[in-house]
């Protein structure tokens, strides 16, 4: 007779075995979550299912607006579109990864949580905003692993204008424990400090109690460094005790040696794969941004311990960038290639993660969607007048590394102030003063008649009217028009008396007025 | 002692007499608008209303002759003669004072009033009026409640914490231009049917508009495009329309940005606008500080004078303030050396800030600056209190609850008693 015990021990060796050979073998028979099971099964508790794919022409708008904050050309979308391979949308995601607009529109992300902006009230000088946002870029571009991203930032030292890491904590507009620990929280935990009790929020404070800063005889150079007898420091006088004792916000605690940095404390606890946040945060984080809505609600300012609308899909994100080594591109394609990103947008409001939600283009994506048509550019404007804020009208703005540097259109369209770092600082409704910028300025109409959009669908229309509206079709909206969209225009032309100029910049016009131009969806 | 009473009593003898001060005695009604001129770069209170001719050529320059205006005692600069002629209108305060030199902090401190820091940003008085009076308040008009002629003002964002709803309506274009182009109400070379014409092409390739109309997203865009086309089409824009004015009345304001701007707030305050705020930029005048004054002096002297005397003759003077001043004044030592040759530099210890209508006492002068304009001599005023009174004026509690998406207590203005100085303008009010 076998002992019970053993017996249990044996099946889960058995057990364990065999999930292993399964694994190992690929075994398309293993039970692996997926992102579409787990979507799929919340959507059929409510009697719901995932909503048909998005065509190829759907899905390459889709995806270029989404990872470059930019739409496809029509030679784009003729070289996406030919590609006979089954893998097309794989290696589409793939080679946008390696476009600069990438990291450019990456790093505008990351520019509205880390608050890269000049003064005020941000504490960044413009060469300071310049390094800050170069370092990030440069993160972006090289796919830095996240945990070594956070690190670097939470631990960094140094000039502002030569150690670029240093700016995370002088942007601050107040220096103290507390404002410390909320941009470390709700950037890196998406947790909102408030929502911790006072206790947790005092002991996380504590890390960044010796942070230090002064000036150097450079004009606005400041040297952030680490003060083992900063006033106020949470050990006081190094050599007044043998070991520091901290406590995380997990609860758990550590005894730290008093001459160590407690930064350095902090970012071991922060990017261990055990830690219970930091994996989920940047995992949902980037659901919202392609999705259009966060699993857990704020994204950076949730409540401990609130409503997570599916826990199981969290864990299973963070899971899969801890298990990539921290690669956050791993993560990209794993959501881009499920069918839950590349379902039709239409859809009821529950659950509300589980639809790829139809939303306005971000300002800076629609400014520069906008430059495309009319040639324009925005008239950038900074209110320090100094080296490094004079932006030429061609700078695409999602590129801009200044939150202060801005146009009146960026500003109309609810470019975020980058004051507080929080998500809901975008202002993507659409307002009664932007319609009328859209529908009726001269600015835009006269854009519209002398840009190049309209020079390269007449140069078509000469061939035949049909290229030309298939052309304002595929470069504004990208995809053909449907064949009653086909017979409106028609039958407007024909009113019109024939493809004219004006006829052209009418339908332009409609085109960019119409919710597909304005929307992702 | 018996004969400051006697003289009291012949005073009050005097006051009891007096019509127009009699009616001064109670409180004045709640003011109903604010245009707001705000000197982008903060102008020298030397130069403007608070001269010293005394203080010797370092510190006035070539500006050693104020001129006397139509209140005994109070002088102004020499380059404000029409605003001379109306002092009784207004009131001066000399003794402004935040004590910071930066454009970015002055700033926040005088559109807002509270101290910078604390992780929050406050909004400026404009979105604070456009929150209590505009379109939560019974406010119906279809013009935006908080109209900024004609460019924002850019370093912060305006609304603050209340959020875009709060945000002003910036009307870019220029008025003194043969058509006031407001961004997106008024476009030149369209005409009505060619409007009709494409509106119904849009509607009918707005597919995915049709499509997914129930999406809240859409929905909202729709409305939002809905009201833009009333506004477009209807007769609210012709606020803006200045050619309405009689070429008098234009000329007397000065044919130039800032003179026309004052007339479309004149026009923008009449149909209802609760806060206009004119953005008159190219004060911070660090180089060739007096050849900027003598050209911008004329503009801002007769654009002031004229808004004060219109309003005024349209009855509106009493239930509108015009706030005057810009984030600071400017150091009262002249830098002769290069580059600046003879500029003056961003000075927040004490400077200067015009009040005129709206239940605001003119003819008055309140506090003072040392012999040179260098700090505050008497009854330092704060942005609080400033911006307290006018709030006050407005009806609008200015320690009152400032309802806000953060859920966090917070008040429209810090309470009196918080920090230092003698609080609001009582003495004016």
């Amino acid at each position: 007779m076998i002992a019970p015990g053993k017996a249990t021990s044996l099946c889960l060796v058995l057990l364990l075995w065999s999930l292993g050979y399964w694994a190992a073998a690929q075994s398309s028979q293993a039970p692996k979550p997926t992102i579409d099971g787990i979507v799929s099964r919340a959507l059929a508790a409510g009697g719901k299912s995932l909503n048909a794919p998005v065509s190829d022409e759907a899905y390459i708008s889709r995806v270029y607006l989404d990872l470059l904050g930019t739409r496809p050309t029509v030679a784009e979308q003729d070289a996406f579109l030919a590609d006979p391979s089954p893998e097309r949308r794989a290696k589409l995601v793939e080679g946008l990864f390696l476009r600069p607009e990438f990291a450019d529109y990456l790093s505008l992300k990351w520019g509205d949580i880390l608050r890269v902006k000049s003064e005020y009230p941000s504490n960044l000088w413009p060469n300071a905003v310049q390094a800050y946002h170069q370092w990030i870029r440069e993160a972006m571009r090289t796919n830095l692993g996240y945990d070594k991203f956070a690190r670097a930032l939470i631990t960094g030292s140094g000039s502002d204008f030569r150690d670029p890491e240093s700016n995370f904590f002088r942007v601050l507009p107040s220096r103290d424990p507390a404002s410390f620990a909320r941009h470390v929280s709700q950037t890196f935990l998406g947790l909102g400090l408030d929502y911790l009790d006072a206790g947790t929020a005092t002991e996380l404070g504590r890390f960044f109690s010796r942070l230090a800063f002064k000036r150097s005889m450079e004009w606005k150079e400041e040297i952030v460094y680490t003060d083992p007898l900063a006033p106020g420091s949470a050990a006081g006088p190094a050599s007044a005790s043998t070991s520091v004792s901290y406590r995380f916000p997990d609860g758990s605690r550590i005894e730290a040696s008093p001459g160590a940095d407690p930064r350095i404390v902090f970012a071991d606890w922060l990017c261990s794969p055990a830690n219970p946040w930091f994996a989920r945060a940047m995992a949902n984080r980037i659901w919202s941004w392609l999705l259009g809505t966060g699993i857990r609600e704020p994204v950076d300012e949730a409540r401990l311990g609130g409503p997570e609308a599916s826990p199981e899909l969290l864990d299973f994100l963070a899971k899969a960038l801890v298990d990539s080594g921290w690669d956050l591109r791993a993560l990209y394609r794993l959501v881009l290639a499920s069918q839950t990103y590349a379902q039709e947008s239409r859809g009821d409001a529950e659950p509300s993660y589980a639809r790829y939600r139809i939303r306005r283009l971000d300002a800076e994506v629609l400014a520069d969607a906008l430059y495309r048509v009319t040639g324009k550019g925005e008239a950038y404007v900074s209110p320090i007048p100094e080296p490094f804020t004079f932006i030429p009208k061609e700078n695409r703005s999602i590129s801009l590394a200044d939150g202060s540097i801005t146009s009146s259109f960026l500003v109309k369209f609810g470019r975020p102030s980058r004051d507080r770092g929080l998500a809901s600082e975008r202002n993507s409704k659409v307002s009664v003063d932007q319609e009328l910028y859209l529908l009726n300025s001269s600015a835009l109409r006269q854009g519209i008649e002398q840009g190049p959009l309209l020079a390269e669908a007449l140069a078509l229309a000469k061939t035949g009217k049909a290229g030309a509206l298939s052309y304002l079709y595929r470069s504004l909206l990208g995809r053909r028009p449907s064949p009653a969209e086909a017979a409106t225009v028609e039958a407007y032309l024909k009113r019109k008396g024939g493809p004219s100029r004006q006829a052209l910049v009418d339908i332009a016009w409609a085109l960019v007025n119409s919710t597909e131009f304005l929307f992702r969806h | 002692m018996k004969r400051t009473k006697l003289a009291l009593a012949l005073l009050g003898l005097l006051v009891a007499q007096s019509p127009r001060l009699q009616a001064q005695t109670g409180p004045a009604p709640a003011a109903k608008a604010v245009i707001q001129i705000w000197m982008w770069g903060g102008p020298s209170q030397l130069e403007t209303f608070d001269p010293k001719p005394g203080a010797g050529y370092d510190y006035t320059g070539p500006w050693t002759k104020p001129i006397a205006t139509n209140v005994p005692g109070i002088e102004i600069a020499q380059g404000l003669p029409l605003l001379a002629g109306i002092a009784d209108r207004y009131a001066i305060i000399r003794s402004m004072t935040h004590g910071s030199n930066a454009h970015e902090t002055a700033a926040y401190m005088m559109q807002t009033g509270h101290e910078p820091g604390g992780g929050i940003v406050y909004p400026s008085l404009g979105a604070i009026v456009s929150r209590f009076k505009g379109y939560d308040n019974g406010y119906t008009g279809q013009i935006p409640p908080y109209v900024v002629l004609t460019e924002s003002q850019g370093r912060f964002s305006e609304e603050g914490f209340l959020g875009p709803r709060y945000k002003p309506f910036v009307t870019g274009g220029d008025p003194a231009k043969k058509v006031f182009a407001v961004e997106g109400l008024v476009a030149e070379g369209v005409d009505e049917a060619g409007l009709a014409e494409r509106r119904a092409l849009l509607e009918s390739l707005d597919s995915l508009g049709k499509a997914q109309a129930a999406d809240p997203a859409i929905a909202e865009a729709r409305a939002a495009a809905g009201d833009a086309w009333a506004l477009v089409t209807g007769e609210a824009k012709k606020v803006f329309d200045l050619s309405l004015e009689t070429e008098a009345t234009r000329d007397r304001y000065g044919r130039n940005s800032f003179g026309q701007a004052c007339l479309a707030a004149r026009r923008l305050v009449e149909a209802g606008v609760p806060y206009v705020t004119i953005n008159y930029k190219g004060w911070d005048t660090h180089k060739e500080h007096f050849g900027v004054l003598d050209k911008k002096s004329g503009e801002l002297d007769t654009g002031l004078s004229a808004l004060i005397l219109d309003l005024e003759a349209r009855k509106l003077l009493d239930s509108t303030i015009i706030w005057w001043g810009g984030e600071f004044g400017r150091t009262p030592k002249i830098a002769w050396e290069a580059p600046w040759n003879g500029g003056r530099s961003h000075y927040g210890a004490v400077f200067s800030v015009l009040l005129a209508g709206g239940g605001f006492k003119g003819g008055r002068v309140v506090g003072s600056s040392d012999a040179r304009a260098e700090a505050v001599a008497t009854r330092p005023v704060y942005p609080r209190d400033l911006l307290g009174s006018i709030l006050e004026r407005l009806g609008i509690d200015p320690e009152g609850a400032l309802p806000n998406p953060l859920g966090l207590e917070l008040k429209t203005m810090p309470s009196q008693g918080e920090g230092p100085g003698k609080g609001r303008l009582k003495e004016i009010m």
